[in-house]
């Protein structure tokens, strides 16, 4: 139904009785859904309820043309629920007024015993409050009063804001009969209106009535005085007017009405919607970083709803991913990167890679490339045995056990294949190189949680397996069941295994018989301690990375010299270095005999200090690491 | 602190009340406590000396309930008028998303009001903030005076009000002018929530 296009604000007389009802119609036309959702008018009848929803209606179609507002008198709603229900149309008239964006009811009194309307209404109210549609009702008592209404309704009712309207005061009887007279063109003489006014009639339609009576009378008599006035109103009942809400609050709520206009002019749509984003998925445990940096802009991006949408659509996949994970492994649900949907990339891989055998083992080092690490007759076979494998993974030497002592070059070598095993399998290859008592650790944390399925997949999934240090495994049944399992799987697969140790198989002792034998079945190869042509090597090579000019017959009375490791010959160089850097010399042979054979009938050089020493010390290759080869990765490795 | 955080959906307001000492920001803080129904406004926390005047500051926190879905709240504090309590002052203005000058009409104040007003510049830029951008009104009190003792508005509009903001004349002690000079700062502050409310809501999440 339309709105009477007669009542408007303006020619709405406020008074201190219904100044507060007003106010409050104002701000819900002026900004419907906003506040006072749904707002409750209260009077006795004939006090302008019905002028004041119509105004809120006209009111806010004035502001926003494109608003659909509407009014409806119960009895008439009643009727056409009723009407639909006969045509078996429930749906289009739930349709109907779901669409409303700014819903006036009037008379909500008649609600009374009527169930099946009231439950109407409950649904609507939700419907149209949850989607932010304005609710106004009118009523000839508080909801409290209505008799026979469903609690829930009645609650619903309260929930936004309860006002009434009160009889007019004298002041406003005045102004409203002047509005009256001149609406109508009618004209009294002076006086007459403010004696009728001093009648303290009920309600306005009374009020009405007796101005209607004075202007008959009137075309009767003609003119009247106000001494008649009151002969022809007679006498009517002084009924008090109905408690009237406290002045008191008025310049409040006149404030606050303009606050909520104000906030509703310049509240930013887009902004509201990215930050109920923003708190709704923060809520969720989600990281919002992208959306926070939305609102750091002051215009609205043309995309934002696209972003939202996507925003949305990544925390879905998110979801998805990690619930994918789980049934892998329940402990990978928590990780921080579904949580992140600027991360989303970063745990679809993680996810690919726990699907596919979870997180890989370490892979090789890359500073040990096979390229540095020379060859004599020392470590040919290891040597050759090692190139045959990188040509040919898993199909020549399987296993290839790399035996020699401590600091000969079995690591470099070990990791040198892994690489090389790498490149030449390409860059989605796995290839796990770890120290066995990481392998063993390994189990063990993975025993403790549980996990021991995880962390076999994650060693099987590998493409190559190299365990430095193999021998720690001896007298750990546990460790070498696993092992046992572990080398199975990479043998009937195909795929290469490189072990290095101290001591050849047979030398372990704890070893069980089924590993000895398995080890002993590829190629057992001896880096033995190098000999003079590779001392001669890599004393040159040392010398040329130390960045230090030295001549032949320096580095051939080094190579001369007997060594049991190639950590002897750096440890060589560096003392080499820091005699030369003490006694600010270059590195020569007569430096080298000083340092090397102090027996001489006089060291020019004294002897290392403490401090001096301390220094060769911290300055030994071997104590510390020079470059870390990737070193973010093995961190976030080691941190799984 | 952040006039609107769209994340939490809250609207925080700080309003300062400024002027010199006697002027009548207590009884604004005062009036404006009386018309508010219960249920709406906190407890008003005065800290007055033994006379009386303001020693630390008024603070009258208002709930102006849910508007268009943000709980909406106002904080009014006045500060101690009196040139020695210059340290609060500044304490008080820390924050402020807009400030009330509430002037005193009395023409022998006049001096007073300008010292005043002058400090106020001064405090604001010592916290960095361009006073030309703080959202500012006047108010001249105490009109209610007899004729002889006060200016009348134009002349201390030209002596105080070299900036042109709003001007409100006011009866703080009957309540005339009070509402309309907190409604006129309002607006200014409120009209900032589409301009510059950046990085308010980036606080608030990222704070979890």
């Amino acid at each position: 139904m339309q709105v009477d296009a007669r009542a408007r604000f303006d020619n709405y007389v406020v008074g201190s009785a219904n100044r507060l009802a007003v106010a409050a119609a104002r701000a819900v036309a002026e900004a419907p859904g906003a506040v006072y959702n749904p707002l409750f008018i209260y009077s006795s009848s004939g006090l302008g309820k019905t002028h004041l929803i119509g105004a809120i209606g006209n009111h806010a179609l004035e502001r926003s043309p494109g608003l659909s507002v509407e009014y409806i008198a119960l009895e008439d709603f009643v009727q056409q629920l009723h009407a639909s229900i006969a045509a078996g149309e429930m749906e289009r008239f739930k349709q109907r007024y779901g669409r409303v964006d700014v819903l006036l009811i009037d008379d909500l009194q008649f609600l009374t015993g009527r169930r099946e309307t009231q439950s109407e209404i409950l649904r609507l109210l939700n419907a149209l409050q949850g989607s932010g549609h304005q609710i106004v009702m009118t009523s000839d008592r508080p909801p409290l009063e209505i008799a026979d209404v469903d609690e829930r309704l009645i609650s619903r009712l309260s929930g936004g804001l309860i006002v009434d309207i009160g009889a007019p005061d004298f002041e406003t009887r005045v102004a409203i009969l002047r509005e009256k007279c001149e609406e109508r063109r009618i004209s009294f003489a002076p006086g007459v209106i403010e004696e009728l006014a001093r009648v303290e009639f009920a309600n306005i339609r009374e009020l009405q009535g007796a101005m209607n009576r004075l202007n008959a009378q009137q075309s009767l008599d003609g003119t009247l005085t106000p001494a008649q006035v009151g002969a022809i109103v007679g006498l009517p009942d002084p009924a008090p007017p109905p408690a009237r809400t406290s002045v008191a609050t008025d310049e409040f709520f006149s404030f606050l009405t303009d606050i909520a206009s104000q906030v509703a002019a310049h509240v930013e749509p887009w902004k509201v919607r990215v930050g109920e984003a923003i708190g709704y998925w923060s809520g969720e445990g989600y990281r919002t970083a992208v959306l926070e940096r939305l609102m750091d802009l002051t215009t609205p991006p043309p995309n934002y709803e696209a972003l939202l949408r996507g925003f949305g659509q990544a925390i879905e996949q998110l979801r998805e991913l990690e619930r994918q994970v789980t049934t892998v492994d329940p402990q990978l649900g928590g990780d921080e990167r579904f949580r992140d949907p600027e991360r989303l990339n970063e745990a679809t891989a993680f996810v690919e890679n726990a699907l596919s055998g979870a997180v890989p083992p370490m892979g090789p080092q890359a500073a040990f490339a096979r390229a540095s690490y020379q060859e004599s007759a020392s470590n040919q076979m290891a040597v050759r045995a090692a190139d045959a494998v990188i040509a040919e993974p898993g199909s020549r030497y399987n296993p290839l056990f790399l035996v020699g002592p401590s600091g000969v070059g079995k690591t470099h070598l070990l990791n040198a294949i892994g690489n090389e095993i790498t490149r030449r399998l390409g860059p989605r290859a796995r290839v796990a190189c770890v120290g066995a008592q990481v392998f063993i650790d390994e189990l063990i944390v993975a025993l403790q949680e549980g996990t021991i399925e995880r962390f076999r997949a994650r060693y099987r999934a590998a493409d190559a397996l190299l365990i430095d240090d193999v021998q720690f495994v001896a007298a750990k049944e546990r460790t070498q069941e696993e092992l046992f399992h572990v080398f199975n799987h990479f043998h009937s697969a195909g795929k290469q295994l490189v072990l290095a140790s101290d001591k050849p198989p047979k030398a372990i002792d704890g070893l069980e018989d089924r590993l000895r034998s398995r080890f002993e079945g590829g190629l057992v190869a001896e880096v033995s301690v190098p000999d003079r042509a590779l001392r001669q090597k890599l004393f040159t090579r040392f010398f040329a990375d130390a960045r230090l000019d030295v001549d032949h017959a320096l580095v051939a009375y080094l190579a001369d010299r007997p060594a049991t490791s190639v950590r002897e010959l750096m440890g060589t160089v560096q003392r080499l270095r820091a005699g030369a850097e003490s006694a600010g010399t270059a590195v020569t042979l007569a430096l080298a005999k000083e340092v090397l054979d102090p027996s001489g009938e006089t060291p020019a050089i004294a002897p290392l200090s403490v401090s001096q020493a301390a220094d060769m010390f911290f300055l030994d290759e071997e104590k510390i690491v020079w470059e870390w080869p990737d070193v973010a990765g093995r961190l976030v490795e080691e941190l799984r | 602190m952040s006039l609107v955080n769209y994340a939490t959906r809250e609207i925080t307001c700080k309003i300062v009340y400024y002027g010199p000492g006697r002027s009548g920001k207590t009884t604004n803080l005062h009036y404006i406590y009386g018309q508010v129904p219960e249920d709406r406004k906190g407890k008003m926390v005065s800290l007055a000396t033994q006379t009386d005047r303001t020693l630390f500051f008024d603070f009258l926190p208002l709930d102006l309930g849910a508007i268009s879905g943000f709980t909406t709240k106002f904080q009014l504090y006045t500060v101690p008028g009196q040139v020695y309590y210059q340290a609060t002052r500044k304490l008080v203005l820390q924050g402020a998303d807009g400030v009330v000058f509430v002037a005193d009409s009395q023409s022998r104040q006049l001096e007073e009001n300008i010292e005043s007003f002058q400090d106020l510049h001064a405090n604001l830029a010592g916290q960095n903030i361009d006073p030309r951008v703080m959202p500012l009104v006047v108010q001249y009190n105490k009109q209610d005076l007899p004729k002889g003792l006060i200016l009348p508005v134009a002349e201390l509009s030209d002596a105080i009000n070299f900036r042109g903001v709003p001007e409100f004349a006011a009866d703080a002690l009957h309540g005339p002018g009070v509402f309309e000079t907190l409604r006129g700062i309002s607006e200014i502050v409120l009209r900032r929530l589409s301009a510059s409310s950046s990085g308010g809501a980036t606080a608030g999440a990222g704070s979890k």
